[in-house]
């Protein structure tokens, strides 16, 4: 028999020649560093942004305290608040919650479950994804003529149509869009092979859709759901068309038919409103109420994480 | 434990509960004496000594669109045997189990012609209700699909949609038995399904299936994920299970249907990349002195 010690020795020598030394790679280096700028380019803008917010804004709440939250609109600053701005914003979402979930879900789970698939569904589905990247302003001037104008009769006679009523409507049709496609996908991300497993026993299709399809992609869109959920919190533009209410409101003792066919203010139109006057007490206003939305929009779509990590779902 | 007959035994049950198709069946039998072999020029049906015949497949082509998957089939399937379908991949294998008990009709653009006799009861006829076919002619598939719910609601789920009105602890348990797991799995039927390995996974769906009495397995590679192991197992249960169950298994593994059939149909494809059949025989007879040399090109490594 041959040394094979003596042997593998000498062979380790040579490997550890071939795979030893340090390539220089250029190219690869310098395309790392671009990379690393771009990120840090985007946290820069951001950390300014939130900086200066904070900086502007966190003086109010030190002078103000909860005030600043739950005061009425007011030309005084120094009485001015958002809680006229997050009743609004609330009552906007809940009406939103109401109409463009069970339509969006519905028309979601018809277009993924039951319609076939034929090139008008294609169609649809792909101007469905176009809609969602439509501009907001563009949904304000639908919402405009449509409720605020041709259903004032029922959106608010007194208040001009410029109602919570016509507010949420066309908030919820901006969303709408958003609400399909992310309860397509989650739907879709149910596998088939489930769909299979249920017809296989002799369940119906709406007996599978109703049993599986629907409770496992659950999480998914109720994920989905928030996140279009918290959009529409921030939208400014759409509302400004459709007239949410800038200066004084009475919102009084009224009933409910009253509230949704009356004037409104929401937080983002309030901050919207008080950047543009020219008073420096007004800017600071406008970041404390900044500040209010984000830290709302950062609760609801750290909500959605937390739902989306606890129920997720491995295949 | 209860027999199955103490149950609900599926077949003379379904033929008890539907009279209507038992008379067809025996009428079906008569003809399908009558019926000569090997209607398309490929096709060479198995003839089937003392009688009952499950399917009975007329020429059938399974298209996708304009695409022809399987093209014109005539063979016919024993009752209570274990009939396996061979041949290489693509061949259309799969699309023709699933034409038996109409999965295919959840894709769009699948369409048959020809005709797939059930008991002698066309399954693509007007006002068959499909639903109907798939509680008689349960499915197995290749991966195995728990629901991700717990092992006892994955068993209960096809009792439940049918309607079931008994003690369905009781149903679930003899379906568990009679899929090997119940050992297994007694102590813990509230956890999920999914937790279990794949073997079990693939028992659990077989539970699944048997646990709406039906007539006819359809095991679509049943085996292919799992390790040689629970593939030994799942062959066992399926020699347990032909005693009650007409067994229809499509595998690529040509050992494990010279191990574990009855009858092998062995299809290939042709240049339209069309499945036909090459040859049906007795197991044992396919794998030792086939009839065709495609046949033996196959078992024997050449091809495929």
């Amino acid at each position: 028999m041959t040394d094979i010690t003596a042997t593998s020795n000498v062979s380790a020598e040579i490997v550890r020649a071939r795979i030893s030394g340090r390539r220089m790679d250029i190219g690869g280096r310098i395309f790392e560093g671009l990379l690393l700028l771009a990120l840090a380019l985007s946290l820069a803008v951001l950390l300014t942004l939130l900086v200066d917010v904070v900086s502007r804004g966190i003086g109010v709440y030190a002078e103000r305290g909860i005030d600043v939250i739950t005061a009425p609109l007011s030309s005084d600053p120094a009485k001015a608040g958002i809680g006229q701005g997050l009743f609004g914003s609330i009552a906007l979402m809940l009406i939103v919650a109401a109409t463009a979930f069970p339509i969006g879900i519905g028309a979601a789970i018809y277009l993924e479950e039951y319609a076939r698939d034929t090139t008008f569904t294609r169609f649809v589905t792909a101007n469905i994804r176009n809609l969602a990247g439509v501009p907001s302003i563009v949904y304000g001037l639908l919402g405009l003529a449509v409720f605020v104008v041709a259903l004032r009769a029922i959106t608010g006679p007194e208040s001009q149509g410029r109602s919570i009523l016509a507010g949420g409507l066309t908030l919820a049709i901006l969303v709408l869009p958003i609400v399909i496609i992310t309860t397509s996908e989650a739907l879709r991300a149910v596998p088939s092979g489930i769909r299979e497993a249920a017809y296989g026993v002799g369940a119906t299709r709406w007996q599978t859709v109703r049993s599986h399809v629907i409770p496992y992609a659950a999480p998914g869109i109720l994920t989905g759901t928030i996140l279009s959920m918290a959009r529409a919190f921030g939208e400014t533009a759409p509302l400004i068309m459709v007239g949410g209410a800038v200066s004084f409101l009475n919102t009084g003792d009224r009933g409910l038919v009253e509230t949704l066919q009356g004037k409104y203010t929401t937080v983002p139109t309030s901050i919207f409103q008080w950047v543009q006057e020219p008073r420096r007490e007004f800017i600071e206003l406008s970041a404390a109420g900044i500040i209010a939305l984000l830290v709302t929009i950062l609760l609801v779509n750290g909500l959605a994480i937390i739902l989306r990590n606890r129920y997720a779902r491995k295949w | 434990m209860r027999t199955k007959e103490e149950i609900a035994p599926s077949g003379e049950t379904l033929v008890h509960e539907a009279p209507r198709i038992r008379l067809m069946t025996d009428q079906a039998v008569d003809e399908a004496e009558q019926f000569a072999p090997g209607a398309s020029e490929q096709s060479v049906a198995m003839p089937i000594e003392d009688g009952k015949v499950v399917f009975e497949l007329q020429s059938l082509s399974c298209y996708y669109g304009s695409f022809r998957a399987v093209k014109e089939i005539s063979l016919r399937v024993p009752h209570n045997q274990i009939t396996a379908v061979i041949g290489p991949s693509g061949c259309g294998k799969s699309t023709l189990l699933r034409s038996f008990n109409r999965m295919n009709d959840l894709i769009d653009g699948a369409r048959i012609t020809g005709q797939i006799l059930y008991h002698g009861v066309d399954l693509y006829a007007d006002g068959v209700d499909p639903v109907e076919v798939r509680r008689r002619i349960g499915m197995v598939f290749q991966k195995p699909n728990p629901f991700p719910k717990s092992i006892y609601d994955n068993v209960a789920f096809g009792p439940r949609v049918a309607g079931f009105r008994g003690r369905m602890g009781e149903l679930v348990e003899e379906s568990l038995r009679r899929a090997a797991l119940w050992d297994e799995v007694k102590d813990k039927l509230k956890s999920p399904g999914t937790e279990l390995s794949g073997g079990q996974q693939q028992r659990l769906c077989i539970a699944r299936a048997i646990a709406v009495e039906p007539d006819v397995i359809l095991m679509d590679e049943p085996c292919s994920s799992l390790d040689p192991i629970a593939t030994l197992k799942i062959e066992e249960l399926m020699h347990e299970l032909k005693q009650n169950y007409t067994i229809v298994i499509v595998t690529h593994n040509m050992q494990q249907a010279a191990r574990a059939s009855d009858l092998t149909a062995f299809l290939t494809m042709g240049p339209d990349r069309a499945g036909y059949l090459v040859e049906m025989a007795p197991t044992q007879k396919l794998f030792t002195s086939p009839d065709n040399r495609l046949t033996e090109d196959y078992i024997t490594g050449r091809f495929g």
